[in-house]
């Protein structure tokens, strides 16, 4: 097994199953790019950050699909090549772009199988960047996955690795529902031992990436990275964390959390999105509401503030949660004398 | 007299071990304990396995803390008798980072001990080769929905004075995934082709459970190939299996569901990490790997009852044979190594599940070391020890 970057274990997902199955299409801009011209270049781009690089030399014009500098025309396609048999992979590049093709995906793609009654299959994948911390300013560097996670008939994925990234995108290209995959930008050269054989990681099934008796914590994305860290800082001071990594928002593997925060009896969230309505205060809200007897402190989350994702570096550093900001939170609720003099 | 200090460093179990974490300190600063005594467990990606005393002392100093990682040969305590002064331990603690290599505890091999693919036949198997080439070569047969990291605490133990082969079965591990028939007589049979692309004459067959029963198969199909079979809870001498463990453990997708099945594997629930779970489970999820197991189980155990009698292979003392069972085996029980015949030693463990090989491994390993070395003389040991 070798070690893969997280742009490879994404890029040999979509190989593997191109060549699967052959109803396995891609669409975006600049996803093969910048070929043709009189230098006679090929497929130089590979999509923005090189993640797509090599899959129109393999698989050609008719399944690697250029498209022009318009979400909504080829988001709407995608839907629609979708429902009518076809298993797009459409590329949003920057999630923040959803603006320009929320109808397509919330009104149409995430509603035809209700709206047909049940006979319309959408087994369309969304892949976009998301994620701060990449100094790409407020207009590129959005957690939009609240966002999606509100609708249903979407499914939202945010893998938190090389691994659990070639195994979730292999699962949201088999599942026959619209799957939002959302990619962290900062993470494309993070890399781990990924199998070259094809996976598939089922969704709804949280990932428990450490296990400690005191506090649990829950991360979504690049956020399971720092809690992992903060986690094993705090084990050296004696304090426990079992970190879970839900993998995907919707579906929510709700029965992992409850069951850990009933025997920890305490819960940090970390989330990069906005914090008004984000995944921190939907999974809080269901501790309080379902595990509330055993809770032994108040539930903490580490979230940034609420406010766009600043340009300027300093100030984007201050914004974005990290490992020291969930360790403070871990022990603002394991040592009741700290507390006090807070 | 010099006091004697003995350094504890980070055991290597498996070549492919590089570094491990002390998830706890078992022996207090202090505590006399001695050889064998349990000091630390020791977390690997693969198994938490105790860390037990090379030497009887004092521990007097933990180097390392609990949740540490380290490579492995770092010192991560320190053993002396209780009059040795602490200004010699601090300084042998200060020298030993001076002048001892990272891999001193590496055992010396002929092979990097890394697997790699061979063909066999239509299959694609993930063997591991090491050892030395005198001997007649040793090979280890896994179990149902096990793979080679299910021998990491034999294969290297064992391969000191001879070639000993790991590898995963069709189906299994990094291996290709068609299983063919998935019966008994199958499975022997890719076991049979192996040694012969390997070159290997005549190999003395470990086998586990499953992996038991397979080397029984290949005994009766195969005698020439089976120099003495060493059996660990193998499968073929009795009628029930748990039939709710091999559908969880093929079925489970969660981490919850899957240390729960694995739980089932071991006395000691505590062996069983959150990496041990999360391996299984990337096994599982490869393609083809989950219907290759669904194949083997129709095959071999369905409703959970044993196809293959081989008890009639043992009765003809066709090779040297020895049998090892955990007591608190929750899989196949231990009531199927009764009324075996007379001259087939079985060594019962108190306080064991289904996989003596890691909870067990000394004695199972100083066991079929000894076996190998000249079979017909153990069982005559053996049978002086019924005797006695």
């Amino acid at each position: 097994m070798a070690k893969k970057s997280f742009r490879q274990a994404i890029n040999e997902a979509l190989r593997q199953e191109m060549r699967r199955d052959p109803r396995v299409i891609l669409m975006g801009e600049d996803i093969a790019g910048g070929r043709g011209g009189s230098a006679g270049i090929t497929d130089a781009w590979g999509g923005v950050l090189g993640v797509t690089k090599g899959l129109w030399e393999e698989f050609g014009d008719d399944r690697v699909l250029d498209t022009p500098i318009s979400e909504a025309s080829y988001i709407g396609a995608a839907a629609g090549a979708a429902a009518t048999g076809l298993r797009p992979v459409a590329e949003l590049m920057f999630v923040d772009f959803v603006g320009c093709c929320l109808d397509q995906i919330m009104n149409q793609a995430a509603k035809f199988r209700y709206m047909f009654g049940g006979k319309a299959t959408t087994p369309l994948v969304i892949r976009a960047m998301y994620g701060g911390g990449f100094s790409a300013a407020a207009q590129h560097s959005q957690a939009l996955y609240p966002l999606f996670t509100h609708i249903p008939g979407l499914k939202v994925v945010i893998p938190s690795s090389p691994y659990e990234a070639k195994g979730l995108l292999i699962e949201a290209i088999r599942d026959n529902d619209p799957v939002i995959f959302l990619e962290n930008k900062v993470m494309y050269d993070d890399e781990e031992d990924v199998p070259d054989e094809a996976y598939a990681i089922p969704f709804g099934e949280a990932n428990v990436t450490r296990e400690g008796d005191d506090v649990t914590i829950v991360a979504i994305g690049r956020m399971v990275n720092m809690a992992n860290a903060a986690a094993d800082e705090l084990e050296k001071q004696g304090i426990g964390c079992t970190v879970i990594d839900p993998r995907t928002t919707s579906p929510l593997d709700e029965e992992t959390i409850l069951e850990s925060v009933s025997e920890t009896g305490r819960l940090v969230v970390v989330d990069e999105a906005s914090p008004r309505c984000n995944m921190a205060c939907d999974i809080s809200a269901l501790v309080a509401e379902k595990a509330f007897f055993s809770l032994k402190a108040p539930i903490r989350r580490v979230v940034p503030p609420h406010t766009p994702v600043p340009f300027s570096t300093p100030l984007e550093k201050l914004y974005m949660p990290d490992a020291t900001k969930i360790a403070a939170a871990v022990r603002s609720i394991t040592s009741s004398q700290k507390q006090k003099v807070a | 007299m010099p006091n004697t200090i003995t350094a504890l460093t980070m055991p290597k179990f498996g070549l492919a071990m590089t570094e491990g974490k002390l998830a706890s300190w078992t022996a207090k600063v202090g505590q006399s304990v001695q050889q064998g005594d349990e000091l630390a467990d020791i977390e690997t990606t693969k198994i938490t396995s105790s860390y037990e005393s090379p030497a009887a002392g004092v521990l007097r100093k933990q180097v390392a803390q609990a949740g540490e990682t380290l490579p492995v040969g770092a010192l991560i305590g320190v053993l002396a008798d209780a009059d040795t002064p602490d200004v010699d331990i601090e300084a042998f603690i200060k020298n030993f980072h001076a002048d001892t290599p990272a891999d001193a505890t590496a055992t010396p091999e002929a092979n990097s001990g890394e697997p790699k693919l061979v063909t066999v036949g239509e299959h694609t198997l993930n063997v591991r080769d090491v050892g030395t080439q005198a001997g007649t070569p040793l090979v280890l047969v896994h179990g149902f929905g096990g793979d080679i990291s299910n021998w990491l605490l034999t294969q290297d133990a064992l391969a000191a004075d001879r070639r000993v082969i790991a590898f995963d079965l069709p189906g299994h591990g990094a291996s290709s995934k068609n299983v063919g028939t998935g019966t008994l007589t199958f499975l022997a049979g890719v076991v049979s082709d192996l040694l012969q692309t390997l070159k290997i004459e005549k190999a003395h067959i470990v086998g586990h459970s499953l992996g038991g029963g397979i080397a029984l198969t290949l005994l009766r199909d195969h005698p020439d190939q089976v120099a003495s079979l060493n059996l660990l809870a193998p499968a073929g001498l009795g009628k029930d299996v748990n039939a709710d463990f091999i559908s969880a453990f093929v079925e489970s997708e969660s981490s919850r569901d899957m240390k729960a099945v694995l739980q089932m594997l071991v006395y000691n629930k505590a062996l069983v990490g959150r990496r041990m779970v999360d391996a299984v489970l990337r096994a599982r999820r490869l393609d083809g790997a989950r219907d290759a197991l669904r194949v083997i189980a129709k095959a071999c155990f369905p409703n959970g009852h044993q196809v293959d009698d081989l008890r009639p292979v043992l009765a003809g003392g066709a090779a040297p044979t020895q049998i090892f069972w955990g007591k608190e085996d929750e899989i196949l029980s231990v009531s199927n190594a009764s009324g075996l015949p007379q001259m087939i030693p079985v060594k019962v463990f108190e306080e064991t599940g289904h996989l003596p090989q890691l909870e067990r491994a000394t004695d199972v390993n100083t066991a079929i070391a000894t076996f190998v070395k000249d079979p017909e003389a153990a069982l005559s040991m053996a049978r002086m020890d019924a005797t006695a």
